[in-house]
C-alpha cells in the first residue's frame, strides 16, 4: 500500500528524518541506509566550512537536505541563514530552530512565526521547530509552514513524548503534517508517537549515542513503520478494567 | 611545599628590583584590590554578591561517600549536589562520575570535539602576576607583531586547514591597545570562521568595538576567586583590580559578544573552591543572559621561562579530572576546552568523558608559527607565556581524535 509522506507537494516514502550534528561523518552514509532516511538535517553553520571534510560531502546522493537554522537567537538572524544555506547549495527545505536558550534550547514560538511567514513568501519550504502549542500551530499554518514540528521533550534528554497530550492535540487539530522532534530516545517511543498519528520522526542524538549507530538507525526504521501500520490499522479498543458490564447503564431505556 | 614565584632577573635596574622586592615583601605598599582604577567602567550586578556567598560557605571536607552517591543519582544536579561532586569524598566515585559526565556529554554533544588555536600577537605587559612568564619582571624576549607579521601568521595557521582562532595578547593597554586588537581581529575574520579574543578585561563600549571587528567569544580567565589570595599574587598593575576583572564577562556579554569563557588557573589557592565559583560564575550569568554560550576552562599551572619549578601543587591529573567531571554534570550545556597546558594522553582521554573543546597546532610564543609548523628559522620571536605539554599538529590531532572514534568539527559556527 503507498502511503507516502507528502511536504509541500514532495512525496517521500520514509517517515523518518535522521538528524546528522552529532555523529561522526563517516557514519552518515550508514545511518541513512539502514534508516531508509530520504530526508537528512544538517546545520548551516556546520556546512558552513572550509574544504577539509565538509559534511556536505558525506550526504549521500537522491537524499533531501533538510538544513536548520540553529545558532539563531531572533527570526532575523533564522532568515540570514536560510538564506545562506540556500546559497550553499543545501537546496529551498530550511527547518526553522530559533533558541534564546542555550542551556535548554527550547524554540522560541513568537519569533518562529515570524521566520516562517518570511521564509515561505520567499518560496521555501519550512519546517518550524516548536514547543507544542495549538494557537502556536494554527499561526504557523497561517504563515505557510509545509509541517509542524513540535518537541518531545527538551533536545538531548532521551525523554520520550512528555509533551503527549499537547502533540495529540496539533495532531488532532492541524491539517499539516506533524512531525516530532526532539526527546525522541528509543525507537518504542517513536513507534508511541506514530501510533499516535504523528506524520514522522526526527532524531539525532538518539543514534548519536547509541553504541552501535547503523543498527540503531535500523530499529527506529522498523520502529517508525510498525507505529505507522498501527495508526493505519485503527488501534484495537483498550478496555479498560470493569468498564465491560454486562448490564448496560443505558438499559434503563427500553426504547 | 609551596611554589617559589619569586625569582630575581639580573637585567633588572637596582630601582625596578627595589619596587619588586617591596611590592613583594611590604603588602602596604600594594594597592587595595577592591578599587577601580580611573576609566574602568562600575556595572550594577549581583553575580558577584551571588557567586561569593556560595563559596564563602563551601565546607569540602563536610561531604561524605552517601553525598556523592545521591548527587549522582539526581537527574538535575543541584548546586548542593555539585559541591559534593567537588569534595574529596568523590575522588573513590571518579568512575562512576565520569560515566555520568559521558552520558551528559553525549546528550548535549554526540561525539563531537572542536579544535581550535591561539594565536599570541604581543606578550607586553603592565602587570606583576608572579606565576606568569609574561609578567613585567620577567626578562623575556618581548614583541608585538606589526600586522603584515600577524597576517603572515593566520596565514601559516589557515593553511594548516584550522578554522577557529583565539586572538591573546600580554596585558599592556599601552604596547597592544583595543585599536591594535581590533585590527588584528579583522584579519582574523578573512582567514577564519570563528575569532575570540582573550586579551584584558574591557569596558563595554570596547568590547562592542571589538564584536564589530568580528569576534564572538570573550575568554577572561579570574586566576582565582580567593581575594586574599589574589591579592598576593597580582602585586602590580590593573589586573590587580579583582572586581573589574570578574564582571568581564558581564561586560562583553553587554557589548553584544555571544559566548563567554570562564577559568580559574588550578594550583593558585584552594582549588575545590575555585572550581565551585567558575562554574558559579557562569551557571548565574547564562541565568541572567539565557542566550549567552558557556564555556569552561580548567588550567593547571605551569613551568615557565626562568622558572621552571612551578607547578600545579595538588591539582593532580586525578583532581583535574574529578573537575571537569563535575563541571560536565553540573552544567552538561557548557563548553568545556582543555588546553595544550595538558598532555597528550590525558587530554585523549578526557575528550571522551568531558571536554568538548581542544587546542591543536599551539605556539604560546610570539611570531613563531612558521618556525613551528614548517621547520624553518624565525627571524625575531618573542618568549612564550608557558611550557606546553602537548604539542601536536592540527593534522595529528585530527587523526587521534578521529582514531578515539571522535568526530573532529573545525567549525560549527555563523557569525550573525
Amino acid at each position: 500500500m503507498k502511503d507516502p509522506l507528502i511536504l509541500a507537494g514532495r512525496e517521500f516514502s520514509s517517515r523518518f528524518i535522521l538528524g546528522s550534528g552529532k555523529y561522526s561523518l563517516k557514519l552518515i552514509e550508514a545511518a541513512v541506509q539502514y534508516a531508509g532516511a530520504e530526508i537528512i538535517t544538517l546545520a548551516v553553520r556546520r556546512a558552513n566550512t572550509a574544504e577539509h571534510e565538509n559534511i556536505l560531502d558525506y550526504i549521500p546522493k537522491g537524499v533531501t537536505l533538510l538544513p536548520n537554522t540553529s545558532g539563531a537567537r531572533n527570526a532575523a538572524e533564522a532568515i540570514r541563514i536560510a538564506r545562506l544555506g540556500r546559497e550553499l547549495g543545501c537546496g529551498d527545505f530550511v527547518k526553522i530552530e530559533i533558541m534564546r536558550d542555550s542551556k535548554y534550547l527550547l524554540p522560541d514560538n513568537q519569533e518562529t512565526v515570524r521566520a516562517t511567514e518570511a521564509l515561505a513568501a520567499e518560496g521555501f519550504v519550512v519546517l518550524p521547530y516548536m514547543y507544542p502549542d495549538l494557537n502556536v500551530a494554527r499561526d504557523l499554518v497561517k504563515a505557510g509552514a509545509a509541517a509542524v514540528m513540535p518537541l518531545g521533550a527538551p533536545i538531548g534528554s532521551n525523554r520520550g513524548l512528555s509533551t503527549k497530550a499537547f502533540v495529540q492535540i496539533l495532531i488532532d487539530e492541524i491539517e499539516l503534517p506533524v512531525i516530532v522532534d526532539a526527546g525522541i530516545g528509543r525507537p518504542s517511543q517513536a513507534c508511541e508517537a506514530m501510533e499516535m498519528g504523528a506524520a514522522a520522526i526526527m532524531a539525532n542524538t538518539a543514534l548519536a549515542t547509541a553504541g552501535d549507530i547503523p543498527q540503531m538507525a535500523h530499529a527506529f526504521r522498523l520502529a517508525i513503520e510498525a507505529g505507522r501500520a498501527a495508526y493505519l490499522a485503527g488501534l484495537g479498543r483498550v478496555l479498560e478494567r470493569g468498564a465491560s458490564s454486562s448490564d448496560p447503564l443505558t438499559g434503563f431505556l427500553h426504547e | 611545599m609551596s611554589n617559589q614565584f619569586f625569582i630575581d632577573s639580573e637585567f633588572l635596574s637596582p630601582e625596578a628590583l627595589k619596587r619588586k622586592h617591596e611590592l613583594e615583601n611590604n603588602p602596604s605598599s600594594r594597592r587595595d584590590i577592591m578599587e577601580y582604577l580611573p576609566g574602568m567602567e562600575v556595572i550594577q550586578s549581583d553575580i558577584r554578591d551571588q557567586v561569593m556567598s556560595r563559596v564563602a560557605e563551601y565546607d569540602a571536607s563536610r561531604y561524605t561517600g552517601r553525598d556523592v552517591v545521591r548527587a549522582l543519582e539526581h537527574e538535575n544536579c543541584t548546586v548542593e549536589d555539585f559541591q559534593a561532586l567537588l569534595s574529596p569524598a568523590a575522588e573513590p566515585l571518579l568512575e562512576q562520575m565520569a560515566q555520568r559526565a559521558r552520558r551528559e556529554t553525549g546528550r548535549h554533544f554526540g561525539n563531537t570535539v572542536y579544535l581550535f588555536t591561539p594565536l599570541y600577537i604581543a606578550n607586553y605587559c603592565e602587570n606583576y602576576c608572579v606565576y606568569c612568564g609574561f609578567n613585567c619582571f620577567n626578562h623575556i624576549r618581548r614583541m608585538k607583531l606589526t600586522m603584515e607579521q600577524v597576517e603572515h601568521e593566520m596565514q601559516v595557521i589557515a593553511e594548516s586547514g584550522m578554522e577557529e582562532i583565539l586572538l591573546l595578547t600580554g596585558e599592556s593597554r599601552s604596547m597592544s591597545n583595543v585599536e591594535y586588537i581590533g585590527e588584528a581581529c579583522r584579519l582574523a575574520r578573512k582567514y577564519f570562521k570563528l575569532v575570540g579574543v582573550e586579551v584584558y578585561p574591557l569596558n563595554t563600549d570596547e568590547y562592542k568595538y571589538l564584536h564589530e571587528c568580528g569576534v564572538d567569544y570573550v575568554t577572561v580567565f579570574q586566576e582565582t576567586y580567593d581575594t586574599k589570595r589574589y591579592e598576593e599574587l597580582h602585586l602590580l598593575g590593573h589586573k590587580r583590580v579583582w572586581p573589574y576583572r570578574f564582571d568581564a564577562q558581564e561586560r562583553a556579554l553587554m557589548g553584544g559578544m555571544r559566548g563567554v569563557a570562564f577559568s580559574a588557573l588550578l594550583g593558585l589557592a584552594d582549588f575545590r573552591k575555585d572550581a565551585l565559583a567558575t562554574a558559579l560564575h557562569a551557571n548565574f550569568l547564562q541565568r541572567k543572559y539565557p542566550y549567552a554560550e558557556i564555556s569552561l576552562s580548567c588550567p593547571r599551572l605551569r613551568p615557565i621561562v626562568n622558572n621552571e619549578k612551578i607547578n600545579p601543587q595538588d591539582v593532580h591529573e586525578k583532581q583535574l579530572c574529578q573537575i571537569l567531571c563535575a563541571y560536565r554534570i553540573f552544567l552538561p550545556y557548557a563548553g568545556i576546552t582543555v588546553s595544550s597546558r595538558e598532555s597528550a594522553s590525558f587530554r585523549n582521554g578526557i575528550v571522551k568523558i568531558a571536554a568538548t573543546k581542544i587546542s591543536a597546532g599551539v605556539s604560546t610564543g610570539i611570531g613563531d608559527h612558521e618556525s613551528k609548523y614548517h621547520g624553518t628559522q624565525a627571524e625575531e620571536q618573542g618568549d612564550e607565556q608557558f611550557e606546553i605539554a602537548d604539542g601536536r599538529s592540527l593534522k595529528k590531532m585530527y587523526q587521534d581524535m578521529s582514531e578515539e572514534r571522535l568526530q573532529p568539527v573545525l567549525n560549527d559556527y555563523l557569525y550573525l
